[in-house]
């Protein structure tokens, strides 16, 4: 074994101190293999270590959640005897470096944590974030990217309903790639990954062990240089066909009940899934590495334990139920061996050719890792703009028109038209409305899904960036007239040793959990993204995040688009012209200023109730919430989607027309509604509304400007297709 | 009537299949692979997907697998076999159905609705249509550009086995109504006895007002009108 020496504990990204704790525990030297063990549990993204101290405060719980954060995913109850599964996990580092294939495996890895729970998967969703337009690799980047998604999950047979993409120049070393899955299972029959029983099988099936993604976790934890590059080989490669035999196997598998404990090999491969299964169930495993399906020849220990092969699982089965298991993994051609035992030592027992390749406790490398509270600080808030000191450079519906063919606003229909988003035969809302709905197969339930995160606001005012990710996909839910349920997080920031990171992280906590309170919609799982910088530079803080919710009848969904002719247009909720942060100050008048918009909590949560309960009745008919671009973006949306236009009859009043058509508050939505009654309605609820206009014709017109849908179709549709065509 | 549905691995679109049969009451059954033999059927279907991952070319691994072997003969024995999207390219890595199809012109995978024309109703197939009607139903495919040399393009047009093609909404068939580059905006051919029909689009994700339209049910509707209720 080669000698320990500082050089090569940094190669593993370990620090001094930390070698000092491993040289405590064992009470000796590390091998290179063991030292290779401890380089990816004690990472940053298996260890959680800088940021679990923080995690602890979200709230995880309701009397709906079946399963929170620390399994593979969050289980909640849909009622029936159903449970909706989900998460959401970064790809970032990879996809930077390989896009399709960086991008394929995420999606792979992200539908494994969730049919391991037992759940056949039935929506994927994700949140993009590309550098600006202008750098010269954004566009291969997001080819690739979209293609990778696609790609995975168009083979795999599971819908992509959507997700959201943007563009910053704080994501061109660091594109953002958070893939998301949601599952159904049945609420009884949900697989757990903590490993018990001594003398259990341990066994390994899916595809062999080669050698890619060797310390994928390890380089997914350091930041970026410019030889980032180099390190194409830590990217897996992704075989959707080997996943979804996989599926299917699992699934038959679970139909019986014969599996203890299951888990995915992610990243770090078979070493985390062995010593995070064991460490939940308080076992030791002796693991015979000889045993272990092999694609390359003369793969050595350390090789093989940290391989990041993909479609790869590891289950404990209950005594005598050998046979069943492997019956079935033959059938669907699948690798099937057993690779170890469960002991009653709490070690860790790793053996090679008849020799003891390392040999380590469980627990330290696992749950008892090492935790970190790292130094933060809040940056001053920024001075606020005033609508009077942002110009106004031309007629508003010329900014209109530019606004919704910017990069962040323009249609997405080039990314989604790439995935395959009708496959299983139930999605009732597609792409590019509020949130995606899928029918829950055999009933009238339908689930709504949404991803959402706003940076801009996020690094102006964490706590309130945190709020309003939240608050806003409660809002998109609620808008198809989904009771949200809970959320999944994907929190993607720089390097947290820096403190005004770290303050950035911990600003952003304290809003989602603040929100999850007040909004009722607990985390039940997520992923921690840090060290997203290149060069020292940072992304924008970016808390993304997931939200599911529950419609009790599918048929009850409304969307975006106006349903007819001559209809009153309602804006619910209040509008102070808050340009600040907003999208239009930042394309139209080249400024990245301001304070982010206030969420005021229980305004969102009084407003969002009626606004759903009056979907359930249906006198709401259609609806958008308004959000990036404001009050007149989300108009247009509406009006783009029916193909009808409008008649706009209403003003800002005291606000001038830029602020009040353009600026971001909270809290509102658009609708139309059945009845006369319905301005009554909400004076009763004490919801503020107002009718802005109408709806007909071929154009928006407000006063004496027209703009066409025509016109409007071609620069919202054209920007994307115009720019990807290079 | 019955009806089964053919599964490889990699086939992803036999529950949307199973659910448009069981709606017309064709009572669908799987069959893995693997079978070699077929249940007494009226109508045997290859569904979407990607059969053994589509590594090689789009359907060709299918098309050498067991069950295929008793595709052929129950098709050649006069029972009706429907292919669509991996199952048309299945169809004609087997020689069931001439021509190829080649990869998407524009090179990328392409999910979204298209209006299609009906160009001979006159099978169980698309009985449920008038000749001339247009429905609209998706796609879903990287590989659904049909090729054929002139020679079989103007023998399937001349022989009215051209089932259905990409048009506009209404009906009119343009360059820029094709989606995928496909010859002559075929979207589905049949044999020359009628009684086996490939195409790209899937009528079994436009069953439901609220899921996507009611383009396709007619499909199934005639299918079962034509092909039921003997058995």
């Amino acid at each position: 074994m080669s000698a320990m020496t500082p050089a090569v504990f940094a190669e593993h990204g370990l620090s001094e101190a930390e070698y000092d704790k491993i040289l405590d525990i064992l009470g000796r030297e590390p091998n290179l293999t063991e030292l290779g063990v401890f380089s990816v549990m004690w990472s940053e993204h298996c260890s959680y270590k800088s940021s679990k101290k923080w995690l602890k405060k979200l709230p995880t719980e309701a009397p709906w959640v079946i399963c929170g954060p620390g399994e593979n995913a969050g289980v909640i109850d849909i009622g029936d005897g159903q449970a909706a599964v989900f998460k959401m996990e970064s790809h970032n580092h990879p996809s930077y470096i390989e896009p399709y294939q960086g991008a394929a495996t995420g999606v792979g890895g992200i539908l494994r944590d969730v049919f391991t729970m037992g759940a056949r998967p039935v929506a994927n969703m994700n949140v993009l974030r590309f550098g600006d337009a202008s750098h010269p690799k954004t566009r291969h980047l997001v080819a690739g990217v979209v293609s990778g998604i696609g790609g995975y999950g168009n083979c795999v047979g599971v819908p992509t309903l959507g997700g959201e993409c943007a563009f910053h120049g704080s994501y061109d070393g660091n594109i953002l790639v958070n893939a998301m899955t949601v599952g159904i299972a049945d609420a009884d029959k949900i697989f757990y990954s903590a490993a018990t029983g001594a003398g259990n099988l341990v066994v390994y099936v899916g595809s062999k062990t080669g050698r890619d993604g060797i310390h994928g976790a390890t380089m997914a934890s350091a930041e970026f240089t410019e030889n980032s590059d180099e390190k194409r080989p830590t990217v897996q490669v992704g075989d959707p066909f080997t996943e979804k035999l996989l599926i299917e196997a699992c699934l038959e598998l679970m139909a019986t009940d014969v599996i203890v404990a299951i888990q995915d090999m992610g990243a770090a491969g078979l070493t985390s899934s062995s010593f995070e299964m064991a460490s939940k169930g308080g076992v030791g495993v002796d693991l015979n590495l000889d045993q272990v399906p092999a694609r390359e020849e003369n793969m050595t220990a350390y090789e093989f334990l940290l391989s990041e092969s993909q479609e790869r699982m590891l289950m404990v089965l209950k005594p005598g139920e050998e046979d069943t298991a492997r019956k079935i993994f033959e059938k669907w051609e699948l690798d099937f061996s057993v690779v170890g035992r469960l002991t009653d030592t709490g070690r860790m027992v790793i053996r090679e050719k008849g020799e003891v390749a390392a040999d380590l406790p469980i627990d330290p490398l696992a749950l008892a890792s090492p935790e970190y509270d790292r130094p933060w600080v809040v940056a001053p808030p920024p001075a606020d703009v005033c609508a009077a000191d942002v110009p106004a450079p031309g007629p508003i519906f010329a900014l209109l028109k530019n606004l919704m063919g910017s990069p962040d606003l323009c249609s997405k229909r080039w990314i989604w038209e790439q995935y395959d988003h009708l496959v299983m035969g139930d999605t009732v809302q597609r792409p590019g409305g509020d949130a995606a709905v899928v029918r829950v197969r055999d009933t009238q339930k339908a689930l709504a899904i949404t991803t959402d995160c706003t940076p801009r606001y996020c690094l102006a005012d964490p706590v309130m960036g945190g709020k309003q990710a939240v608050a806003e996909t409660w809002r998109n839910l609620t808008a198809v007239g989904a009771q949200p349920l809970a959320i999944t997080d994907n929190l993607n920031f720089g390097n947290p040793e820096r403190p005004e990171i770290m303050g950035q992280f911990v600003g952003a906590i304290e809003g989602i959990g603040a929100a999850c309170t007040v909004l009722e919609v607990p985390v039940v799982s997520g992923n921690v993204s840090l060290y997203n910088e290149t060069n020292g530079e940072a992304i924008l803080p970016t808390p993304a995040i997931g939200a599911v919710g529950l419609l009790t009848d599918y048929t009850q969904a409304v969307g975006l688009a106006f349903p007819g002719d001559g209809l009153a247009v309602y804006l619910i909720g209040e509008t102070q012209g808050h340009l600040g942060q907003s999208l239009y100050l930042r394309e139209i008048a080249g400024r990245e200023e301001g304070k982010a918009p206030p969420v005021d909590l229980d305004r969102e949560r009084k407003i969002g109730d009626f606004v759903r309960d009056e979907i359930g009745r249906g006198v709401i008919t259609s609806c958008h919430d308004i959000s990036d671009g404001g009050l007149l973006v989300a108009l247009a949306e509406m009006a783009l989607a029916a193909n009808i236009g409008i008649t706009i009859t209403a003003g800002g009043g005291s606000l001038s027309d830029h602020a009040w058509a353009f600026g971001e508050d909270q809290a509102r939505y658009l609708v139309t509604a059945a009845g006369k009654h319905f301005v009554a309605l909400a004076e009763v609820a004490r919801v503020p509304v107002t009718c802005i206009g109408r709806t007909g014709g071929v154009a928006l017109v407000w006063g004496d400007q027209t703009l066409t849908l025509d016109e409007l179709r071609a620069a919202h549709e054209d920007w994307l297709p115009d720019y990807m065509a290079g | 009537m019955n009806s089964a549905v053919i599964v490889f691995p990699g086939t992803n679109r036999e529950r949307d299949m199973v659910l448009a049969l069981s709606a017309a009451g064709a009572r669908p059954v799987e069959v893995w692979h693997r079978e070699t033999r077929l249940p007494a059927v009226d109508l045997i279907v290859i569904p979407g997907g990607f059969s053994y991952g589509d590594y090689l070319r789009a359907g060709c691994m299918a098309g050498h697998s067991p069950i295929i072997r008793e595709v052929k003969k129950q098709a050649e024995a006069g029972v009706h076999v429907l292919g669509v999207c991996n199952g048309f390219q299945v169809l004609t890595e087997t020689g069931l159905l001439p021509g190829a199809l080649l990869r998407n012109a524009h090179l990328k995978f392409i999910c979204k609705d298209v209006h299609l024309k009906v160009e001979n109703n006159g099978t169980p197939f698309l009985s449920g249509y008038e000749s001339g009607a247009v429905m609209s139903v998706p796609v879903a495919h990287h590989d659904g550009n049909y090729f054929a040399d002139e020679a079989t393009l103007d023998a399937l047009d001349g022989e009215g086995r051209v089932a259905v093609r990409y048009c506009g909404p209404d009906g009119t068939v343009t360059r820029y109504h094709n989606p995928n580059g496909s010859q002559r905006n075929i979207a589905g051919i049949y044999n020359k006895r009628g009684n086996i029909l490939g195409m790209m689009p899937h009528p079994e994700d436009a069953i439901d007002k609220l899921l996507g339209g009611i383009g396709g049910k007619p499909l199934f509707d005639g299918l079962a009108g034509a092909l039921g209720p003997t058995s």
